[in-house]
């Protein structure tokens, strides 16, 4: 069925047990994220030091989509260099942006690549991006603050 | 009373019906809220236009800029006689949500000391039901002026609380703003003790018709109120108008909302006199065939009967509400009773976000809107992130109400709720 594209098991997983979505008090930067077509909205809590991404913590509430993309992305970040973690933000956004024509890089994206059949649901792409948007936002914040 | 009609040969009339959607499945259409399908009749009187009549309207001295004036005041006539309301106050706008802004910044634009001239102390009243649009233009009115916004309340089953009437509308209020039927719950508001209060403190009642006057027969002088709007992409109509009427002795001292050609009786380099209404809040060469479509749309819900139409939507509410409330872990959001109420089912189902149901439904072929339905507001007050909404017209049947309730199942099943 056209849905088992979308859903994929590890989606099914992250979102019944998300990672990180607790927020950390210990942050650097702190964003609040919404998807307006659809009511999304996280909160989204970085801790970058020394160039390094100490911890991301989530909060928030939306679609098994939005969910387990937000707790794919917080995992990926945790412990990888800001431009590390930059470009793995792009590469998804890449796979977003791909209509279906892209299985995206495991070693990159790990779980991500689960979401990539999102890219064939137009109406689902920014319930995916979502927590990632807010990461890099977060950084972006943190490296002024 | 006409005979009723069946939703089975309606459906022969709108080509996209014959559409496949995913999974194979035939379209179950259950999101007329948002907006109609359109049946050829409609889609014909606009080609038509365009093939025999087309010119700009009230201009020029020829053969077809005749016609398309005449086709075009025709279709007034039809919104008119559908509202029973006078010709003259009948006005096509590009949608509803531009007629509610016409009224507001109308209102906003007014002289001191002109009836509709809003200030500090006075008041606009609206409903925590509103959709954004009839909310939004009010709340930003009362910023610019300084005028207080206030609002009915709603209780666990979303009627309308008008304990407090009489505190709500009191003697500094200027505009009741209210919605006649919820988008999102389906409540219909009764209007009698809102109009005639509104009315004893000098207040006007503009009444957001989107959707009702789709549904069942309006009578404006009936229900008494001073504005009305509705859209014709919800009515069977085309998109890109809509309409707005208001009482002519009003229309006629109000400000125009846009400017520009056709709306003024005269005009020099640093002056211009404003035509009486409709002309007043026509400016510019107005949407011609999407009128002649929507007028097409109103003379094929007549041919229906207005009275059959509600039958029809009530009758397949009652067998909508009696089926949902058999589900397991699925609620219904709004009132379960089928009184005051419209063809809308809105509801939630443990463990499964709206978008997702929508998502599963969506595979069988069954189309539905999810999330917030352009009512924010309303969704914080009933502690919902969003609900999923399936909305009934003249096209639906009970086949149609199997298959939600079917693909309800499945969504429970594929998400292990
Ligand atoms: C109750 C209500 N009011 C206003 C509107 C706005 O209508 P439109 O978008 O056609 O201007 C809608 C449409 O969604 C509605 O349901």
């Amino acid at each position: 069925m056209e849905l088992d594209s979308l859903y994929q098991e590890v989606i099914l997983d992250h979102y019944k047990h998300p990672l990180n979505k607790k927020l950390q008090s210990d942050f650097t930067a702190q964003v609040h994220h919404v998807n307006p077509s659809c009511g999304d909205e996280i909160t989204l809590n970085v801790n970058i030091s020394a160039g390094i991404v100490k911890s991301v913590s989530w909060d928030g509430v939306g679609c098994s989509i939005s969910q387990a993309s937000t707790s794919i992305a917080s995992d990926l970040m945790i412990g990888k260099s800001l431009d590390e973690a930059l470009k793995i933000v792009d590469s998804f956004s890449d796979l977003m942006s791909s209509k279906g024509t892209m299985v995206g890089n495991e070693e990159i994206l790990e779980d991500g690549v689960a979401l990539a059949g999102v890219s064939k649901f137009p109406a689902r792409i920014k319930c995916a991006l979502l927590g990632w948007m807010a990461f890099k936002d977060a950084a972006i914040q943190s490296s002024k603050n | 009373m006409k005979p009723m009609f069946s939703p089975a040969e309606i459906r022969k009339d709108f080509p996209i019906f014959s559409k496949v959607m995913r999974g194979g499945n035939r379209l179950v259409y259950l999101d007329s809220g948002a907006t109609s399908q359109k049946p050829f009749q409609v889609l014909d009187a606009e080609r038509n236009f365009y093939e025999q009549n087309n010119a700009a309207v009230h201009r020029g001295a020829h053969l077809l800029a005749e016609e398309a004036s005449i086709a075009y005041e025709g279709a007034r006539q039809v919104l008119a006689d559908f509202l029973n309301a006078e010709l003259d106050e009948v006005i096509f706008t590009k949608s509803a949500t531009e007629s509610i802004n016409a009224i507001a910044y109308s209102f906003g634009n007014t002289a001191p000391g002109s009836r509709f001239a809003l200030k500090p102390g006075d008041r606009i009243v609206v409903s925590e039901l509103e959709h954004h649009a009839n909310l939004i233009p009010w709340q930003q009115l009362a910023k610019r002026t300084g005028t207080e916004l206030v609002w009915f309340s709603i209780d666990a089953e979303g009627r309308l609380d008008q304990s407090n009437l009489n505190e709500l509308i009191n003697a500094s209020t200027k505009v009741v703003a209210i919605t006649h039927q919820s988008n999102v719950l389906g409540t219909i508001i009764p209007l009698d003790e809102i109009v005639k209060r509104a009315h004893s403190v000098g207040a006007v009642v503009v009444l957001d018709a989107c959707q009702s006057a789709p549904h069942f027969a309006i009578d404006v002088k009936a229900l008494d109120i001073d504005f009305l709007a509705f859209s014709g992409h919800k009515a069977l109509g085309p998109t890109g108008v809509g309409i707005l009427w208001g009482r002519s002795e009003y229309l006629n001292e109000m400000e125009p909302f846009l400017t520009g050609g056709s709306m003024i009786e005269s005009v020099t380099m640093t002056e211009a006199k404003w035509a009486p209404s409709p002309k007043r809040f026509e400016a510019g060469v107005p949407n011609m065939a999407q009128a002649v479509g929507f007028a097409a749309a109103i003379s094929y819900l007549n041919n229906l009967g207005m009275d059959n139409v509600a039958k029809h939507e009530k009758d397949l509410t009652a067998y909508a509400l009696n089926k949902f409330k058999q589900l397991d872990k699925v609620k219904l959001i709004g009132p379960k009773d089928n009184v005051d109420r419209g063809s809308v089912i809105s509801f939630t189902i443990e463990g499964i976000h709206p978008h997702d149901v929508g998502q599963v439904l969506d595979q069988y072929g069954v189309a539905v809107r999810t999330g917030h339905h352009c009512a924010w507001p309303l969704m914080r007050k009933l502690g919902l992130v969003g609900t999923t909404r399936a909305s009934f017209y003249v096209y639906n049947d009970e086949a149609d109400v199997d298959a939600l309730v079917d693909s309800v199942l499945q969504a429970q099943k594929y998400f292990k709720v």
